[in-house]
């Protein structure tokens, strides 16, 4: 069976890696600092306690006042699961870090978001819309479209 | 005097001969060499998890069919598990048994298809495929038998299924079982040691493990480059745990290795099925949930093997009658990301096949 890690010792060894980019802690999911989400994940790939070698799934929830970006981790060679979440306050020029530079499978879904959700991700190496048009206007999984 | 090359621009699709749907691939070619290639998809986009936000969870179920059209029950099972675990919901163990029936089912018949297409893409047109159909006619039979329709099954319900066997269902399904082992020897026999398809798959399209992993690739592409890695075992949802199978894994990641691997898969299939069909126990088909399924407020994502991968239901619940986000991990879609790495460097002819053998279907990649 594939275990869900407890938010509070990860996020402890998060914050012993990674100084002061934790910003709360639930169940099984972790609150981050946007700034620091690369540097989190290559330390939960490159741990041999979590060793985070396959990125599951990257969403992006618009909940009006803010957005959230929950980042799906799965070990493959563990077999063990952690949920990372970004907070992002505001509704226009919102950018987060890419984290494309860690797993591959993160170039599609970041695409993916910005196209549906208009978030930006710096430092992705093909930045554009995936599934709508060049040109589209507006993005689709906002709540304020339509 | 010198001759001259420069890179020129080609574009393959949007109209592709292969029918995995409308995808176009943007290729820059150095004589007949692939020297890069970008997907560009969208043109099936019809906005799945936008629609998914305006209807009820038991709605839902009909749109979660035309992701992968060759998959209907396993999407079907994907979501609805997802909405259980959001709302706590324990499902009999008859409906249990009969969702692993119908998925198994589903999954030969998806592999199926994907072996005839694959073999159509390797250029013998039309005769293999045909063969495959004719199998995944059976497959349809058998599921109208559950729900009246043979490719948008909306079979699943939230806590069970929409209706118990039919009488006639299970000796039409040990027939099914009995022959199909024939057919599979029978594929094997035409196309596994066929030499056009040894010299042209072989070494071809090649993904390792590392890039593999690293990419989100799933399914029959992951195990055929050599991980061991079934959620099915790994994670077993529904009644899994208790059958007896293997998980074939593949050597080198070759197209070939593709194929072989999905080919072993449909046995064990048949092995499950098999099992699934002697431990059927009587009983409920659905659980007691209300005509409006409303989950209480709150988060749950959940996956299972489906035929192309990890198919994956993130759904955010604000506690009404219609998710607040459903976010849908398909398969195809992640998989697709590998598919540049796998053919720069290799010949225009062998894009086709390295394509065909990723099994990917166009509805999942665009939603």
């Amino acid at each position: 069976m594939t275990t869900a890690l407890q938010g509070n010792d990860a996020a402890q060894h998060i914050s012993e890696a990674v100084p002061q980019s934790i910003l709360s802690v639930e169940e099984n999911l972790i609150f981050v600092s946007a700034d620091a989400i690369v540097s989190i994940c290559e330390f939960l790939k490159s741990d041999s306690r979590y060793a985070f070698d396959f990125l599951e799934a990257i969403s992006a929830v618009d909940m009006i006042d803010h957005f959230q970006v929950v980042y799906h981790l799965l070990s493959l060679s563990l077999n063990q699961t952690l949920v990372l979440k970004i907070q992002l306050y505001g509704r226009d020029d919102l950018s987060l870090p890419s984290i494309s530079g860690v797993w591959k499978a993160a170039d599609f879904q970041e695409r993916e978001i910005y196209d549906l959700n208009g978030i930006t991700f710096v430092d992705h190496p093909n930045m554009k819309r995936i599934l709508t048009w060049d040109g589209f206007d507006g993005h689709p999984l906002r709540k304020d479209f339509l | 005097m010198p001759l001259n090359t420069e890179p020129i621009l080609l574009n393959l699709g949007p109209h592709h001969p292969s029918t995995h749907g409308v995808f176009r691939l943007r290729l820059i070619m150095d004589g007949e060499i692939i020297e890069d290639a970008e997907p560009v998809m969208g043109y099936m986009h019809r906005g799945s998890e936008k629609l998914a936000e305006e209807r009820t969870y038991t709605q839902i179920i009909t749109l979660t069919d035309r992701l992968d059209w060759l998959s209907g029950m396993s999407n079907n099972l994907a979501y609805v598990r997802t909405v259980e675990k959001l709302s706590d919901v324990e499902v009999p163990e008859r409906a249990q048994y009969i969702r692993v029936i119908s998925v198994e089912l589903m999954r030969i018949a998806s592999h199926c298809m994907a072996l005839g297409f694959l073999i159509n893409d390797l250029g013998a047109f039309a005769t293999p495929l045909m063969y495959m159909f004719r199998e995944r006619e059976k497959i349809l039979d058998l599921l109208e038998m559950l729900c009246g329709a043979r490719i948008t099954f909306s079979y699943m319900r939230i806590g069970g299924i929409s209706h118990d066997l039919p009488e006639e269902f299970l000796p039409a399904l040990r027939d099914f079982v009995d022959q199909m082992p024939k057919h599979i020897d029978e594929y094997d026999e035409l196309l596994t040691k066929n030499e056009i398809i040894q010299t042209r798959a072989k070494g071809q399209g090649l993904l390792s493990a590392q890039n593999a992993v690293d990419f989100g690739v799933t399914g029959p592409n992951l195990r055929a480059s050599g991980v061991k890695w079934d959620l099915r075992k790994s994670d077993p949802y529904e009644v899994y745990d208790r059958f007896e199978f293997d998980i074939p894994v593949g050597d080198h990641g070759d197209n070939y290795d593709r194929y072989w691997v999905r080919l072993q898969e449909m046995r064990e299939s048949l092995k499950i099925i098999s099992q699934a069909m002697e431990q059927i126990p009587g009983g409920l088909t659905r659980a007691n949930v209300p005509f409006f399924v409303h989950p209480p407020a709150g988060e749950a994502y959940s996956h299972i093997e489906a035929p192309k991968g990890h198919l994956g239901f993130y759904i955010v619940s604000d506690g009404t009658i219609s998710p607040w986000r459903c976010k849908i991990r398909s398969p195809s879609f992640i998989n697709l990301g590998a598919l540049a790495s796998m053919i720069i460097g290799s010949k225009l002819a062998d894009v086709v096949v390295t394509f065909g053998s990723l099994d990917t279907i166009l509805g999942e990649v665009d939603r």
